[in-house]
């Protein structure tokens, strides 16, 4: 990794207090995440003064979270199937264009769902992923699935609306089929001791954990402090 | 969680706490100590009980009955794998299907232990082997003659009831998802159970694809028959895509979704809509599907 002190000296406080405000209280479970070990490019590219996102609280806070994650999602898999890798077979192309549109789709449904409620459309960083390569990128896309399905899980219990439980439950399976499926993509297991505990359950993680990672492939940062 | 920090956090609005769990403090020590990997993760449950101690209070009748009722869809799964990779020369031993199932059969009897500790701990009583009258993977409702009888015999047969066994698991524990809101401990444990059903069913629906048992299906389900069934079986899994909330439902949350924007164009078609979302089934559904064809409980 490189050294800060590559970088001046202004810009890595500033880089680090951002960071911090980031990551949050869930700062010690960066690690678990191997995606967010790469943070320090982000910290040349965020402008010290660019504003962040907070989904905000209740319900519509883990909607508007939810709807987060979908348009990271539905980015990378839109930027997947716009610039297939090299020599993609056609059934993989087939079946990642399928994702791309249930991911689109579930970000279209919270995206109506929200209305006026809804944040802004995030603008997405995806340049630390080649897309040349099939092994960046379903190596990419199982990061985000399961991503995605410890996200749901991690915040179910805060949904207070049954309606709202019931569409998150509606999604997490799916995203869960998604991540097994790219996991035997990639020839690795569908259910690793990575993502499944010795009890057989799935992990889970906080808002805070979640985003930490989310946040290294978003130009837009995203909070959610009411469910640090 | 910081299970110190939350008792130090419950002293601070009761400071008799400690006491109220035991004089000495041995409880604390004690669910520290188990050290087995059950009791690691088992620990929230192992909170509810000292709770009980404390308070008096168990979780509450309902919680268990979700918890025995998983735990029974646990025990034919388990039951279901063991059998199978325990009959020689059903499941190859080259190729992914060896993984895929064991992966599998660890898995579900992972489940079996955990949920049977889980309402243990919660002051339950959990179901056994024993708390079945029969047990028919054929679907023969005892007589293990029924429509799969070469369950055992035929490969893409023991695929094809995995599949049906897995999707259907899935489907239950999202019904069961609204009797545990708020819950963090027995909600969060049940999420995770069926994010690991729903890789499951990913995975033997990818696995019948791959090896030409079903070269249309889709590890997710796709939804664009009447009955909402995607796979080849036939009509006897029908039931199991089916239902108040069936599997081709392209309406969520009060929202239209073949109405909403695309990748590609303005609307969005009814495979994206029914594969894009999951859909539960109700427990009264679920036994309906499974008694008395694949089981019946003692009375």
């Amino acid at each position: 990794m490189k050294t800060e002190t590559e970088l001046k000296s202004g810009e890595v406080s500033m880089a680090r207090r951002s960071f911090l405000r980031y990551a949050g209280a869930g700062i010690a479970g960066v690690g678990v995440i191997a995606a967010a070990s790469s943070c320090h490019k982000d910290h040349q590219v965020v402008p010290a003064n660019s504003a962040t996102i907070d989904v905000g609280s209740g319900d519509y806070g883990i909607l508007n979270y939810a709807y987060a994650l979908e348009q990271l999602e539905a980015a990378f898999y839109t930027q997947v199937v716009k610039t297939p890798y090299s020599s993609i077979p056609s059934a993989e192309l087939t079946y990642l264009t399928e994702i791309r549109d249930h991911e689109v789709c579930h970000r279209e449904f919270f995206k109506a769902a929200l209305g006026a409620k809804a944040i802004v459309e995030l603008t997405v960083d995806f340049s630390k992923i080649d897309f040349t390569s099939r092994a960046a990128v379903l190596g990419a896309a199982k990061v985000f699935e399961d991503l995605g399905v410890t996200a749901y899980d991690g915040v179910g219990y805060l949904i207070q609306t049954p309606a709202y439980l019931g569409i998150a439950g509606a999604i997490v399976s799916v995203e869960a089929r998604h991540a097994a499926f790219i996991a035997n993509l990639l020839g690795v297991s569908f259910a690793d001791s990575t993502q499944i505990d010795s009890n057989g359950l799935n992990i889970s993680n906080k808002p805070s954990v979640v985003l930490a990672a989310a946040n290294t492939y978003l130009k837009t940062k995203v909070s959610a402090k009411s469910f640090s | 969680m910081n299970l110190f920090n939350l008792l130090e956090e419950i002293e601070k609005v009761d400071p008799d706490f400690q006491d109220r769990i035991n004089p000495r403090r041995d409880a604390i020590k004690n669910i520290t100590s188990f050290g087995s990997k059950v009791a690691v993760a088992a620990m929230p449950f192992a909170l509810g009980t000292l709770f009980k101690k404390a308070y008096g209070q168990s979780a509450s009748s309902e919680v268990i009955t979700v918890l025995n009722f998983a735990l029974a869809l646990e025990l034919l799964e388990s039951t279901f794998y063991n059998t199978g990779a325990g009959t020689a020369g059903l499941v190859p031993t080259t190729g992914a299907s060896a993984s895929y199932i064991s992966t599998i059969q660890n898995d579900e009897n992972e489940h079996v232990t955990f949920l049977t500790s889980a309402i243990s701990a919660a002051g339950g009583t959990p179901l056994t082997a024993a708390s079945f009258k029969y047990v028919d993977f054929t679907a023969g409702a005892g007589s293990n003659n029924g429509p799969f009888k070469t369950v055992f015999s035929d490969y893409p047969t023991f695929l094809a009831v995995a599949e049906t066994f897995e999707d259907t698991g899935v489907r239950a524990y999202k019904g069961q998802a609204g009797n545990l809101i708020g819950n963090q401990t027995y909600l969060t444990a049940a999420l995770s159970i069926h994010a690991v059903e729903a890789r499951h069913a990913s995975a033997v629906r990818y696995l019948r694809n791959v090896l030409g048992y079903d070269t249309s299906i889709n590890p997710w389900i796709t939804s664009t028959t009447a009955s909402g069934n995607d796979t080849n079986i036939g009509a006897a899994v029908d039931a199991n895509y089916a239902g108040a909330t069936p599997e081709n439902t392209t309406v969520q949350g009060g929202v239209d979704i073949t109405t909403l924007p695309s990748a590609t164009g303005s609307t969005t078609s009814v495979a994206t809509a029914t594969a894009a979302f999951d859909e539960p089934l109700t427990e009264d559904e679920v036994l309906a599907i499974l008694v008395p064809a694949f089981f019946q409980f003692n009375s």
